[in-house]
């Protein structure tokens, strides 16, 4: 295969005196979803916060596009073009849907980012109704997509997604698994951490089991569906 | 027609008011944290001011603005070696470095300049516009206070609002850590909150030294004091609360001054404070912040 768009070797972090990732190696290929499960407190989010920049790892590496991240603050990794949908979507309460929008394109400076949000907005038109409403009266599946809206107007290379269906309804959660299989139809690369492995899994075309800082099993998506193990630990048996 | 002049005496020493809190305002917004030291940065550019004007004879505008520039450069100085450092320590110890910070300030000036009182040469002279036969005098300096800080409020509303780096900061004052997903650089946009404030306090220096002519390397410590509660009183993180808090702190306190005692003054004036905080905890325009879990 060629080159990785991310490649993580073994990367070691710490919250103070707590070993949270011990040692994660795994890549991400261009055009696919990596998905990474594992239960509560697994060090999902914390291996995407250091992807990003936000933590900081002691030992190991990470590269992204054949360049290595480490020690680049985080803005400096966004202009990489890596983007991060953070848990708890964390939008701007206070500002406009709009104006969320052109947060997400602070890195870019050229006049295509008016048609990056009109881009946006025929992928969520929910957003559109409503681009004139602070982000903070939004539903939580409203604020989802507005949070994959503004991290997609950085026109990322990968696209990094923290538990896109936290806390919404069935319903909702279909709903953003099929923008998300959507964006990968349409050549987005993405890595996504999940707790709902069962709709993880059913959409990635790889993924990674962690348990405790560590990556226990790995596997095409529909190996890991069916895997024994995987069953009993995740998907209810 | 006295209680109009003490009206627009109270309006313009509220300007001043205003234009320091906005610095407050605006960096505790952004910093989470209250700069103590901010109040003396008005008397470091009222110093510069002084000294451009009386020694070196220049024209009072432009004191005024390498006044500016100077306390941008102060501004983004201590930022950066004095509270850049405790970014993540907790608010106590950034709040005992801003009060060792003006004491700092406060010490230098004395070495630098002595404790004796400088008379503040005012910086468009002494006149005054004479209304209706001369039963109302509105001196020249009240008139360009009042106008300066309605320019220095449109302007920064603008910039907040519209422009790119403004829209950074309300993301920064936000989130920080979604502000850095995005790409924007935190520490960039904490130290132009700094400069932003502190070139600001230039301004209110000049014109504080020009409507009371005492500089001393105190003067800005109780103006500074004020002007924080002014800003709490309008509501702490909003800039038209910083706004409306200085010029109701300024009128309540010429008022006090005039109806009621000189010496009881400050008194009334914090007294209307904890009234205002009892019944509106957030201030008169603050946003009450729900803890989400």
């Amino acid at each position: 295969m060629s080159e990785p768009v991310l490649k993580v070797e073994n990367i070691n972090v710490y919250y103070g005196s707590i070993h949270a990732i011990k040692g994660i190696s795994f890549e991400v290929y261009e055009g696919e979803i990596v998905t990474l499960i594992g239960a509560n407190g697994a060090g999902k989010s914390t291996t995407l916060n250091t992807i990003s920049g936000l933590l900081h790892h002691t030992t190991g590496s990470i590269s992204f596009m054949g360049e290595s991240l480490d020690k680049i603050p985080p803005h400096k990794i966004v202009e990489r073009g890596l983007a991060q949908v953070p848990e708890g979507r964390r939008v701007f309460a206070q500002m406009t849907v709009h104006e969320n929008l052109e947060m997400g394109a602070y890195t870019q400076n050229d006049d295509a980012i008016h048609e990056d949000i009109e881009k946006v907005y025929a992928l969520f038109p929910r957003l559109k109704e409503r681009y004139r409403q602070l982000a903070g009266t939004l539903s939580g599946g409203e604020q989802q997509m507005l949070a994959m809206g503004r991290a997609l107007m950085s026109r990322p290379k990968l696209l990094m997604l923290d538990e896109p269906s936290m806390g919404l309804a069935p319903i909702l959660v279909e709903q953003i698994f099929d923008i998300i299989s959507e964006l990968h139809r349409t050549g987005a690369t993405i890595l996504l951490v999940e707790q709902n492995a069962q709709m993880a899994l059913s959409i990635a075309s790889r993924g990674y089991v962690l348990e405790t800082g560590r990556i226990v099993t790995t596997g095409t998506g529909k190996e890991l569906l069916s895997s024994e193990e995987v069953r009993k630990a995740y998907l209810g048996g | 027609m006295t209680f109009l002049n003490f009206f627009i005496s109270g309006i313009s020493l509220g300007s001043i008011y205003a234009i320091i809190a906005l610095g407050y305002t605006m960096v505790y917004g952004i910093a989470k944290m209250l700069n103590f030291a901010h109040g003396d940065v008005i008397m470091v550019g009222a110093y510069v001011c002084f000294y451009a004007v009386s020694r070196y004879n220049l024209n009072p505008f432009l004191g005024v603005i390498i006044a500016m520039f100077l306390c941008t450069v102060l501004g983004i100085l201590v930022e950066r070696f004095a509270y850049k450092p405790l970014r993540q320590a907790p608010s106590l110890a950034v709040l005992i470095t801003a009060i060792g910070m003006s004491y700092f300030l406060q010490n230098t000036a004395l070495l630098l300049w002595s404790s004796n009182p400088k008379v503040f040469p005012s910086i468009i002279g002494r006149g005054s516009f004479k209304l209706f036969d001369g039963n109302l005098s509105v001196s020249h300096i009240t008139v360009l206070t009042i106008s300066v800080c309605i320019v220095i409020m449109i302007v920064l509303s603008l910039f907040i609002g519209k422009t790119k780096l403004g829209k950074a900061m309300r993301a920064c004052s936000e989130d920080k850590g979604a502000a850095q997903l995005m790409g924007i650089n935190v520490n960039a946009t904490i130290s132009m909150t700094f400069a932003i404030g502190s070139g600001l306090a230039a301004i209110a220096g000049a014109l504080l030294c020009s409507a009371y002519p005492t500089l001393m390397p105190t003067t800005g410590a109780l103006p500074g004091i004020k002007a924080f509660t002014a800003a709490v009183f309008g509501g702490i993180g909003s800039i038209p609360g910083a706004f409306l808090g200085g010029l109701m702190l300024g009128v309540i306190e010429i008022f006090a001054k005039a109806y009621i005692s000189s010496q009881l003054s400050d008194a009334v004036v914090f007294a209307v404070l904890i009234i205002v905080l009892l019944v509106k905890p957030a201030g008169l325009l603050g946003k009450s912040i729900q803890e989400k879990v």
